[in-house]
């Protein structure tokens, strides 16, 4: 069942031992800050990215230095949700060990940057001291498992919470490989231990999975290779609608590949939610292409085999009949910022992160304010899909200390940003990742400006638009979802992608390669001008632009 | 003829000192082709003469000789003098064997007749490496008693070390204690010697002609003859083009290290690994400003002196020293200004703390913290000679051509402590590409890779100590040498002074370096350096030395290199099952080998 030729990475899992390879002498290595270069592909299983700082590589290449490597850390952590007291541990390691500030990503992670090689193994021993682990946010396995942060519409919200974390439980590699390297576990004699899910290679490619609680589709549940949209009926969790086969991830200028929507495959009860989930994981597992790797997420597998085939395959191993989708609607993706009362009576404050960065720059001492209120907070904290950072669980009498802390601290930003930059994601980008083609994260504040300025010449000030811009074309900001999206080509240049929804449902098209600020700017004014002039009431860009026909409908490639 | 290049050794030869001279520069440089096509030539010559080929009649058994030259030198100033002297000598018909210290037979010592003894001091008062079995013999209860010697001494130093000069007082102080009888007066150079060494030397020739027997033929006993001239000198420099100046370390908190590049293309100068790159440099400009501000000089004032009228500012410009302090320089401070403090340094007893104040002290902080009326001759006159700064060189000619490395610290940079700019590094760290810099080449024919190159080496340079490393690493992949290398470095931080990372990374990888041990002095919680990495690594360390591994010890003098030299006495103690005296004897013997070769400053 293997496709015929594999690709080198297939064969690095293979020798691996069950992800070990040789981490252990790779860390021990004085010469170099890098690891080996299989243990670098290795190590992200391990929630580990080698990176370096790109904005110091020709200083250092030619102080015959080596690159300044250094690690991501990505937490896993279902559903974003986090502790005060592991809040706390890991605002200190990113002071001790990482560049000083944690970010708080897509995926509702913490990612530590800058932990150089020899300090790595106490980080992450340290953060799994919190109960805090990275096992599996990188790599070809199910990653971190993002759930809707809508608390304060229903109680069913924490069962999805609860169901969220129970896939991440499931679908862990079994191998002892993390505790062995990292936390000085007992080591198992041979290191070949049975994976019952994953098999000894893993998954083709990296997996994603998402729950979505209507109406709120902040996890973009479309853009995930599964995903679960919570059906409550009556007040009760009922069961969710599956999706399949979403993916957001492309290669400029290589057709085959595209970012695709999930299909919706049916709907299923929660106690069939596990044995299900793993049959995709499976079917993946044995179907998806392992001679190409850009060809080889869940969604290329259903669209070359036909969501049919997929659903019997599913059904064939899951000895489960998946039943009709039911109704859901959603209406939107975003945040709502500030205060809102849960059903039980609490509090939950929704803090607008630019980027998902906390750190301290003048004024917003981001990082300093968030580690005070952690000290003090009882309830929890929840990390959003959109980058943003909920406080959640306060008792209404314990609000005034969390205002005093978000005030003083420069924390209430989501008061006075623009609607633009409110709204808009950004990837990381330069200068650590090591995919980015162009800035992205540090680029967000003077483009959101310059758009914000655009809008206002057009009278179009304030009107809200989802704008995301990726470094890359992977997608990480999840920019195809987004009304107007700038994927990186190349320092400076940007391909301008446009006409997404507001709720997660459409994808948006490539409208101009290769443009430079002026550049897009200049395709997007006469835009601004014909929506200022021809939308209707509260038409949002992206639908003006398909009414107008100034953007032609098309079918995305793949769609089933 | 041992080797192109190498001495002419002329015991018996059948022809005259003059002759002799020329034939070692004829063949100077010749390769083996080239030497036998001119022993064919020579050979047809006789034969057209109709002579026959006879064998050289037996040399006449050779009287003593009436005088022998020992020296030891660490940079090979003391070398030249006494080869200087060797080749004056010979020129007067006068017979007299020259010998490096670390070669002269110590048996002899006792029926020695007229001894004169060229000696450098270094460090902190320590004779050069291979000088040490001399002067340890010396020193030592074995010494015999030399009554019937006669004897002279010229010391050797840097006045910018407190014990300045030391180990030629403590020979000539030896000598005369053993009953040796001084021939005269111990002279004490500083390192502007030329004078005063030519000085001692016409004294001791004058001796030697009036201890002439009854003229005899003119028989020369050179054991090491003069070599070659080489076409520049620290006199006349070459000037070379800087063709790259590139920092390679990172960061603000940093020492500024720079690589630096310089073109040798048409001067004709050749460098072996381990030589030394004399760099004449000039005092960096804000430093003589400092200077006359300090003095409350204009630095127009006129100056004479060495037979040369120039202005005061053109002197601390280029040819006085301003960035060193010495000895009789804090001395004439501390009588001028009457300050307690600076007499109380140079009482016995505080060399440590007088050490420190050298070592980051320069003139213009004398000048301001002890504040004299000074004219502008007083202060020239106090100043000594501006010298020229040597450096390890840190490649190898057959991998960069026409080409000369060198590894440059500034030191008015980084670190816990940055000082003032020091004279050449400033010089050179602030060039730019195409600048023009007066260097020669300084042999250093004691630190040399092993000739058999399938001898593994070890080699210990933390810091800019692995400059000369560099060159060893490059000639040996050059010449396909088959023995193993290992280096052991050190620096303060992994991230942004490990020198050269990237290229010991390379020759690791293609198998040129063996072993790399690194040790971070200031990189998180504990500091290492070389001598634990050493330590650590002492059961295979002692295998190379037992399976004839050369040691090799570049950089610090003052701390580096006792705390190495006592790890590997440790390591041949504790690896080699035997007690400390004899684990140093043996590293002792290592150094009378020249299997253990130290390049410290």
């Amino acid at each position: 069942m293997v496709a015929p030729a594999t690709s080198p990475l297939e064969k690095i899992k293979a020798a691996s031992r069950r992800l070990r390879g040789t981490i252990i002498e790779s860390l021990a290595e004085p010469v170099t800050g890098a690891l080996h270069e299989d243990d670098q592909q290795l190590i992200k299983f391990h929630g580990t990215y080698q990176q370096d700082n790109r904005d110091l590589r020709e200083e250092r290449r030619l102080a015959k230095l080596e690159p300044a490597y250094s690690f991501m850390i990505r937490t896993r952590l279902p559903g974003g949700v986090c502790t005060p007291a592991q809040w706390l541990v890991l605002d200190s390691l990113a002071g001790r060990y990482g560049n000083g500030s944690l970010r708080l990503t897509s995926r509702q992670a913490f990612q530590l940057h800058g932990v150089i090689k020899r300090e790595l193994k106490e980080t992450i021993a340290a953060m799994n001291a919190a109960l805090v682990d990275s096992i599996a946010a990188c790599g070809d396995v199910n990653r971190n498992v993002l759930a809707s942060v809508n608390m304060p519409e229903s109680p069913a919200h924490a069962a999805v919470q609860h169901w969220a974390a129970r896939l991440s439980e499931h679908l862990l590699p079994r191998t002892r490989a993390y505790h062995e390297i990292w936390l000085d576990g007992e080591k198992v004699a041979g290191g070949e231990e049975a994976e019952p899910i994953y098999g000894p290679t893993y998954l083709p490619r990296k997996f994603k999975a998402a729950f979505a609680m209507p109406p709120v589709n902040d996890v973009d549940v479309f853009a995930h290779d599964l995903g679960f949209i919570a059906i409550v009926e009556d007040g009760q969790l009922a069961g969710f609608n599956l999706t399949v086969g979403g993916g957001l991830g492309a290669t400029h200028g290589d057709p085959a590949t595209y970012p695709r929507l999930a299909d919706l495959a049916g709907f299923l009860t929660p106690e069939q939610l596990l044995p299900v989930a793993e049959a995709v994981v499976t079917t993946q597992r044995d179907f998806g292409d392992r001679g190409e790797r850009k060809h080889a997420r869940l969604k290329y597998t259903i669209a070359d085999r036909g969501l049919d085939w997929f659903k019997a395959e599913i059904a064939r191993r899951s000895g489960i009949a998946l039943q009709a989708a039911r109704p859901f609607a959603f209406t939107s993706t975003g945040d709502r910022y500030g205060w809102s009362e849960g059903h039980d009576g609490r509090w939950h404050l929704a803090l607008h992160i630019e980027s998902g960065r906390v750190a301290d720059h003048g004024d917003r001492r981001l990082r300093s304010g968030l580690a005070r209120i952690a000290a003090i907070h009882r309830g929890d904290f929840r990390l959003t899909p959109n980058q943003n950072l909920v406080i959640a669980g306060v008792a209404a009498a314990d609000r005034w200390r969390i205002d005093a802390l978000v005030a003083g601290y420069g924390l209430d930003g989501h008061r006075s940003a623009r609607p633009i930059r409110r709204e808009a994601l950004a990837c990381v980008a330069l200068p650590t990742c090591p995919l980015a083609m162009a800035e992205a994260e540090r680029y967000l504040p003077a483009v959101t400006s310059a758009l914000d300025e655009l809008m206002e010449k057009h009278g179009l000030g304030g009107e809200p638009i989802l704008f995301r811009i990726s470094g890359c074309p992977n997608g990480c900001s999840r920019p195809y979802l987004a009304e107007i999206a700038l994927v990186g080509k190349a320092p400076g240049r940007y391909n301008l992608h446009l006409g997404g929804d507001r709720m997660g449902l459409r994808l948006n098209q490539l409208y101009r390669e290769n443009l430079d600020e002026r550049g897009f700017l200049d395709a997007l004014s006469p835009l601004f001008a014909a929506w200022a002039r021809d939308r209707r009431e509260n038409e949002a860009f992206g639908e003006f632009l398909h009414r107008s026909g100034l953007l032609a409908s098309t079918t995305p490639p793949g769609s089933a | 003829v041992a080797s192109a290049g190498a001495a002419v050794q002329a015991q018996a030869y059948p022809l005259d000192v003059a002759r002799v001279e020329l034939l070692a520069r004829l063949v100077d440089g010749l390769d083996a082709p080239t030497l036998q096509w001119l022993s064919g030539y020579a050979a047809g010559l006789a034969a057209a003469q109709g002579g026959t080929i006879r064998a050289a009649p037996a040399a006449e058994p050779e009287s003593a000789p009436l005088a022998t030259i020992v020296h030891g030198s660490q940079t090979g100033n003391g070398r030249r003098v006494a080869e200087a002297l060797a080749a004056k000598l010979a020129g007067q018909g006068i017979q007299a064997r020259l010998l490096r210290a670390g070669e002269y037979p110590l048996r002899e010592l006792a029926r020695e007749r007229q001894l004169f003894v060229v000696m450098s001091t270094h460090g902190d008062g320590d004779p050069p490496d291979d000088a040490r079995a001399f002067t340890d013999y010396l020193f030592g209860r074995r010494a015999p008693r030399l009554s019937s010697l006669g004897f002279a001494v010229l010391a050797l130093g840097d006045s910018s070390y407190p014990k300045y000069c030391e180990i030629g007082r403590r020979i000539d102080e030896r000598l005369a204690e053993l009953g040796a009888n001084r021939l005269f007066a111990r002279v004490d150079c500083d390192v502007d010697f030329e004078a005063g060494a030519a000085q001692w030397a016409a004294r001791a020739l004058e001796i030697l002609e009036q201890a002439r027997p009854a003229p005899a033929p003119a028989r020369v006993a050179m054991l090491r003859p003069v070599a070659v001239p080489a076409p520049w000198s620290r006199e006349r420099p070459f000037t070379a083009e800087l063709v790259e100046n590139q920092r390679i370390t990172i960061g603000d908190g940093v020492r500024d290290v720079r690589h630096i590049e310089l073109s040798l293309a048409g001067s004709g100068l050749r460098y072996e690994p381990g030589d030394a790159l004399g760099v004449v440099a000039e005092n960096p400009p804000q430093t003589v400003e400092s200077v006359l501000r300090a003095a409350r000089l204009t630095g127009g004032e006129l100056i004479e002196r060495d037979g040369e009228r120039r202005e005061l500012a053109g002197w601390l410009h280029n040819g006085l020293e301003i960035t060193r302090v010495t000895k009789p320089l804090i001395r004439k401070f501390a009588d001028r200004s009457g300050s307690e403090e600076l007499a109380a340094l140079l009482r016995p007893g505080n060399e440590t703390s007088l050490r420190d104040f050298m070592t980051r002290t320069q003139l213009v902080d004398l000048l301001q913290r002890y504040p004299v009326d000074w004219d502008a001759p007083a202060l020239a006159g106090t100043l000594r000679q501006l010298v020229p700064r040597l450096y390890s060189i840190a490649s190898s000619a057959k991998e960069v051509g026409d080409e000369v490395h060198l590894t440059v610290a500034r030191l008015d940079s980084g670190g816990d402590d940055p000082g003032r700019p020091g004279a050449a590094s400033h010089f050179l760290a602030t060039r730019g590409n195409a600048a023009q810099v007066p260097v020669y080449v300084e042999p250093n024919p004691r630190f040399r890779l092993p000739v058999d190159a399938s001898r593994d080496v070890i080699m210990i340079g933390p810091g800019t100590g692995v400059a000369p490393f560099r060159g060893f690493l490059q000639e040996r992949a050059a010449t396909g040498a088959s023995g193993r290398n290992w280096l052991v470095f050190g620096a303060r931080h992994f991230a942004s002074d490990f020198l050269y990372q990237i290229e010991w990374q390379r020759a690791l990888k293609r198998g040129l370096l063996t072993r790399l041990d690194l040790a971070f002095s200031r990189d998180g919680g504990q500091r290492a350096y070389v001598q634990q990495r050493i330590a650590e690594a002492g059961r295979e360390l002692y295998d190379w030395i037992e399976s004839g591994a050369s040691i090799y010890v570049c950089g610090d003098a003052t701390r580096m290199a006792p705390d190495v030299h006592a790890a590997l006495v440790s390591v041949i103690e504790c690896h080699g099952a035997v007690p400390a005296d004899t684990a140093r004897e043996r590293l002792d013997r290592l150094g009378a080998q020249g299997r253990y070769l130290r390049d410290v400053y």
